[in-house]
C-alpha cells in the first residue's frame, strides 16, 4: 500500500527522489527554479563568488528579476541592479529580465510559463509562495539558500505538515480571492500556519480564476506558512497549456492524507475585508471599517497587480473620479498586463479618474519608491503587508484591501465598499 | 559554544523584518551600513544603546515578513550575540542558521526583563539571569541546525559540493 500523501508531500517526495515523505522529515530536494531579485540576489551572488563556485547549476533554472527598486530609484540601487545584470550576463542566464521585459517577479514567472504545476521553486523573496496557485511547491528563502541552490541545484527542506482549508459557498459581488485570504489570516493569525503548508480547496477555490489562486497562495506567508497550494485542475490546464515550455505534472492529495488541521469556512456571507494596521491579521469586514480618511490608493503588486485586478478596479472607477484628497496609483504588474490594460481601454478609465499609471515595479509596496507616505498619511493598498512604516514614514498607515475596495476608497476619500457608490 | 554574556534589549511579538531593517536601507548589503539602522522603526535608540555581546529578547514570531537576509546581517553586525524569542518566523529562522547568527527559542522569553544581565549557555540550553539567578530553558536546537552552526553556516556546509564542473 502506498503511503497516503498530501499534494505538498508528493511534490517534495518526487524532488527528493524518494517514494514518500512524512512531515518533519529533513530532505535534500532538487529545485526546478531558483529565483532572486535586485535586493536579495546581490548577497547571493557575493556568497556564490566567495565560495569559489564557477557556474550556476543550470542556466535555464536560475532566474533573476530586478523589480523592487526598478526602474532604479537611486545610485546605490542602480549599483545593485548592475551587479545582478553583470552576473546574469557572465553566467549567460536564459531568463534575465529588465526594462520593458521586466515586471513584478511573481506575476511575471507564471505569465511567461516559467513555473509549471508540480515544480519545486525556491526564491529569495518571501512571496515566492505565490506559485502554489499553479499547483507547485514554492517557498521563500534567504540569499544564502539562493546561493547554495544556484551552485548545487538543491535545497534542504523540512517536510511541513499541511493544513487543509475548505471554502464553501458562492462569493458575494465585490468579494475576491484577496478577501478569502485576508479573512483566513484574520482567523488563524500571522503565525497561524507557522512552518506549515496551507492547502486551499473547496467549491469557492475551484471557482477562482488562476489569477485569484495566485493571490491566495501569495499571502500564505502572511500567516507564517512555508507554502500555500491549490490542486491544479482544468482552469490550471487552460492557463498553462500554451505558456509552459516544459512538461508539467498535476499532483493531488490522497483522500486519506493526514492534515495537522482541517478548517472549513462558509464564505457565502463574506464581505470584502480590510486588514487594519499594523498586521495582516487585523481584519474587519468593510462594513465595520468606520470612517477612515485615505490619502493614497495603490493598486498593484504581486498580490493584486494582474489584469483581472485592474479590471475589477476599472469597473468601479468607470465614469468616476478619485477624491481630490487622494493620490491614486495604478501599477500593472508586468509589461503584458500593461499592454492588456492599455488595449482594453482601462488606462483611459484610470486616467479619467485622476490616476497615475506606474511602470511595473514593486515600488511602494515595500516603501521603495513610486509613492512613499509622509508622516500621518494613510494608504488603502491591494498589496500584502501593512507593517509599521511599510510604505514610508514610521507614523504612516497601510490598509490592505482588494482592488474594487481600493478603487471605491479612492473615489470616496475614505475606506469604502463599492456598494456605497 | 562559548558562554555568552550581555544585556537584554526587549521587543514584543511579531517583530517583522521591516522593523529589523527597513526597506529604505536595502539599497546596500554592507553589514556596517545595515547595522546603523538595526531595529530603527521599533526603537530608534537601539543602536546607540546596544553593546557588543548583548541580546535581543522578543515574543512570538520574531522576524516575520520579508525574506531579506539583511535582517540577521544587521542584527549580527550591530554586535548582538544571540536573539532569544518565544518563536521565530521560518525564513528568518533558516536565514539565521544559514548565515551564522545564533538564535534560541525560549518558551518563557516573556519573563526575561529589559536590561537584565544574562549568561547564555547554548550547549546546555540554559539562560541565567545573573542578578536573580533565575534560569530559563531553551528549546533544543535540532541536530541538522547544530550541524549548520558547527560548519559555520550553509555555504561551508555544502563546501564539498562547490565545483567548477557546472561550467
Amino acid at each position: 500500500m502506498p503511503v497516503p500523501m498530501t499534494i505538498t508531500e508528493k511534490i517534495l517526495a518526487a524532488h527528493a527522489g524518494v517514494s514518500s515523505v512524512r512531515p518533519g522529515e529533513l530532505i535534500t530536494a532538487r529545485v526546478d527554479i531558483a529565483l532572486g531579485n535586485d535586493i536579495t540576489a546581490p548577497i547571493a551572488i557575493a556568497k556564490f563568488k566567495e565560495a569559489g563556485a564557477g557556474c550556476v547549476f543550470d542556466r535555464d533554472k536560475v532566474i533573476l528579476v530586478p523589480d523592487h527598486f526598478t526602474p532604479t530609484k537611486d545610485i546605490m540601487s542602480a549599483m545593485q541592479v548592475k551587479a545582478v545584470r553583470d552576473f546574469a550576463r557572465e553566467q549567460n542566464l536564459t531568463h534575465w529580465f529588465e526594462g520593458g521585459d521586466s515586471g513584478v517577479e511573481h506575476a511575471l514567472l507564471p505569465e511567461k510559463g516559467l513555473v509549471v504545476p508540480g515544480d519545486l521553486v525556491i526564491g529569495a523573496d518571501s512571496h515566492t509562495c505565490t506559485y502554489g496557485g499553479l499547483g507547485a511547491f514554492a517557498t521563500g528563502s534567504g540569499s544564502t539558500d539562493l546561493a547554495a541552490a544556484m551552485i548545487t541545484g538543491e535545497v534542504w527542506l523540512k517536510v511541513p505538515q499541511s493544513i487543509k482549508f475548505i471554502y464553501k459557498g458562492a462569493l458575494q459581488p465585490w468579494v475576491e480571492a484577496k478577501d478569502l485570504i485576508l479573512y483566513t489570516i484574520g482567523d488563524i493569525g500571522v503565525d497561524g500556519a507557522l512552518y506549515q503548508a496551507m492547502e486551499f480547496c473547496g467549491p469557492a477555490i475551484e471557482g477562482l480564476s488562476l489569477e485569484g489562486r495566485l493571490t491566495m497562495a501569495n499571502m500564505a506567508v502572511e500567516a507564517g506558512a512555508k507554502s500555500g497550494i491549490v490542486a491544479p485542475d482544468e482552469i490550471t490546464r487552460k492557463y498553462i497549456q500554451d505558456r509552459a515550455r516544459r512538461p508539467y505534472t498535476f499532483y493531488a492529495s490522497d483522500q486519506d492524507a493526514e492534515y495537522a488541521r482541517i478548517i472549513e469556512y462558509d464564505v457565502s456571507g463574506l464581505e470584502p475585508q480590510v486588514a487594519f494596521p499594523h498586521l495582516p491579521e487585523n481584519t474587519r469586514p468593510i462594513s465595520q471599517a468606520g470612517t477612515v480618511p485615505i490619502h493614497q490608493v495603490v493598486i498593484g503588486s504581486c498580490t493584486n497587480g494582474r489584469i483581472e485586478d485592474l479590471q475589477s478596479a476599472a469597473r468601479v472607477l468607470l465614469g468616476r473620479k478619485a477624491d481630490k484628497s487622494v493620490r491614486l496609483i495604478v501599477i500593472p504588474a508586468t509589461p503584458a498586463v500593461y499592454r492588456q490594460a492599455m488595449e482594453q481601454g482601462l488606462f483611459a478609465i484610470f486616467l479619467d479618474a485622476g490616476a497615475v499609471i506606474s511602470p511595473p515595479t514593486c515600488g511602494p509596496c515595500l516603501g521603495g519608491h513610486m509613492g512613499i507616505l509622509a508622516k500621518g498619511e494613510r494608504a488603502a493598498a491591494t498589496t500584502n503587508r501593512n507593517f509599521v512604516g511599510r510604505m514610508g514614514h514610521v507614523e504612516s498607515e497601510v490598509y490592505l484591501v482588494n482592488p474594487a475596495v481600493a478603487a471605491a476608497s479612492a473615489v470616496l476619500g475614505r475606506l469604502a465598499s463599492p456598494d456605497e457608490l | 559554544m562559548e558562554i555568552l554574556q550581555g544585556r537584554v534589549h526587549r521587543f514584543g511579538d511579531d517583530i517583522d523584518t521591516d522593523l529589523i531593517i527597513a526597506a529604505r536601507y536595502l539599497n546596500t548589503s554592507e553589514p556596517a551600513e545595515l547595522a546603523k539602522h538595526c531595529m530603527e522603526d521599533a526603537d530608534p535608540d537601539f543602536v546607540k544603546r546596544v553593546k557588543p555581546g548583548d541580546f535581543i529578547v522578543a515574543g512570538k514570531n520574531f522576524g516575520c515578513g520579508s525574506s531579506r537576509e539583511h535582517a540577521p546581517i544587521a542584527i549580527k553586525a550591530a554586535g548582538v550575540s544571540c536573539v532569544i524569542a518565544k518563536s521565530f518566523a521560518r525564513i528568518f529562522y533558516r536565514n539565521a542558521f544559514n548565515m551564522g547568527l545564533l538564535i534560541l527559542e525560549c518558551p518563557d522569553a516573556d519573563q526575561i526583563e529589559e536590561g537584565a544581565n544574562l549568561m547564555v549557555d547554548a550547549d546546555m540550553g540554559v539562560i541565567t539571569d545573573k542578578a536573580s539567578r533565575k534560569t530559563y530553558r531553551v528549546t533544543a536546537i535540532p541536530p541538522f541546525m547544530q550541524e549548520l552552526l558547527k560548519s559555520g553556516g550553509l555555504m561551508a556546509h555544502i563546501g564539498k559540493k562547490i565545483t567548477h564542473d557546472n561550467c
